[in-house]
């Protein structure tokens, strides 16, 4: 039931989901691309990246986990390092929750649930009135396949391309996070502050004695919950809002 | 290699769902704990900047390179470039230095 579009049908409303996924999608595809570059550094496949991709629809989470499985760490690193990557989409699903209409079916808020990310979430919110479904699966089905797709052509072309080229791609992930964490570090003082210190922590773990024998993925949990929960104890949010959106969600191009 | 790699996508595809869709089932009001609230907005930003740095020293064949790709990026985020953009001013500024610090 659509409050707010009565006369839209669920075709039509597919159909404007698909346009509003082309941008999208071909964003993913680039992205997608320096992905595969790291899961091949990992050892997949182009059909494991592929997968990976298509089941996960999370550029940081899954980089995470090809960490993971690079230093070829437990299932439980693994599963808490997936948590801690994708903490963000849980905030998101909180924020979409509240938007369902009560006549919606659990069913939508399952399919709904398989690709929270922060452009789909961004399209999705952004739509006045309870959340259209099948607005959001026409997106869906432009970007998911960009995304697994352009993974698959990572690992791929990963094997083929010069060791230069690889290189200067494998850094375009680490672009698309300092451009999540910059501008939000511009408009928060504690934020800007907070990254400095993940910086000058992140590097001290991997250079001390002790600590820096602890794999990286156990190393980025550690720190974040510490620092994290350090910044919300000395520095909670004030925004009452509570509709867990950030300034990641504003630009797009990464789930 | 000890570890079966499907098994490991199987564990972060199920617990990716699980982070995504949990919300979207059992949570039909707003969370009220500051604390909570406090620490979700945080871990994004906190998690990326712990992978960022020093990791994309390591990333490049030259660690040189990689952190002048760092400042780049930060650079031009900070002056407002989207996603893309400084993606690939970071790929651009690697490339650029390794042919010369790597002939």
């Amino acid at each position: 039931m659509n409050t707010c579009n009565p006369f839209l049908s669920n075709k039509r409303m597919l159909a404007d989901g698909m346009r509003d996924g082309i941008p999208i999608g071909l964003g993913y595809l680039a992205v997608a691309f320096s992905l595969g570059v790291a899961a091949r550094k990992a050892g997949l496949t182009a059909f494991q990246g592929f997968l990976a991709s298509l089941l996960n629809n999370a550029s940081a989470g899954e980089y995470a986990g090809f960490t993971v499985i690079a230093a070829d760490a437990g299932y439980l690193e693994m599963a808490l390092m997936t948590l801690i990557a994708n903490a963000r989409y849980l905030l998101m699903s909180c924020a979409l929750s509240q938007r369902f209409s009560p006549e919606t079916p659990l069913r939508h808020r399952l399919f709904l649930g398989f690709d929270v990310t922060d452009e789909l979430f961004g399209i999705t919110i952004a739509r006045p009135g309870p959340i259209q479904p099948w607005y959001t699966y026409g997106a869906i089905l432009i970007a998911i396949p960009c995304w697994s797709c352009g993974t698959a052509l990572g690992v791929t072309a990963g094997n083929v391309l010069p060791a230069r080229a690889v290189s200067a791609l494998s850094v375009a992930l680490y672009g698309m996070f300092l451009a999540i964490i910059i501008p939000a570090a511009r408009g928060s003082r504690v934020v800007a502050v907070f990254v400095l210190l993940s910086f000058s922590a992140s590097f001290a773990a991997a250079k001390l004695p002790l600590i820096s024998r602890l794999s990286q993925g156990t190393r980025t949990i550690l720190l974040t919950v510490t620092l994290s929960a350090l910044a919300a104890a000395f520095f909670p949010v004030s925004d009452t809002s509570g509709n867990g959106e950030t300034p990641s969600d504003k630009k797009g191009g990464r789930p | 290699m000890t570890h079966n790699i499907y098994l490991y996508l199987a564990v972060m595809a199920g617990v990716t769902y699980a982070i995504r869709v949990l919300p979207l089932t059992l949570l039909r009001r707003q969370i009220r704990n500051r604390f909570l609230r406090s620490f979700l907005y945080y871990v994004p930003y906190i998690t990326l900047a712990v992978m960022t740095f020093p990791a994309i020293m390591d990333a490049t064949q030259s660690p040189a390179a990689g952190a002048a790709a760092l400042l780049i990026g930060i650079l031009a985020a900070w002056l407002g470039a989207g996603l893309f953009p400084v993606a690939v001013l970071c790929c651009a500024t690697v490339f650029l230095l390794e042919l010369f610090l790597i002939p």
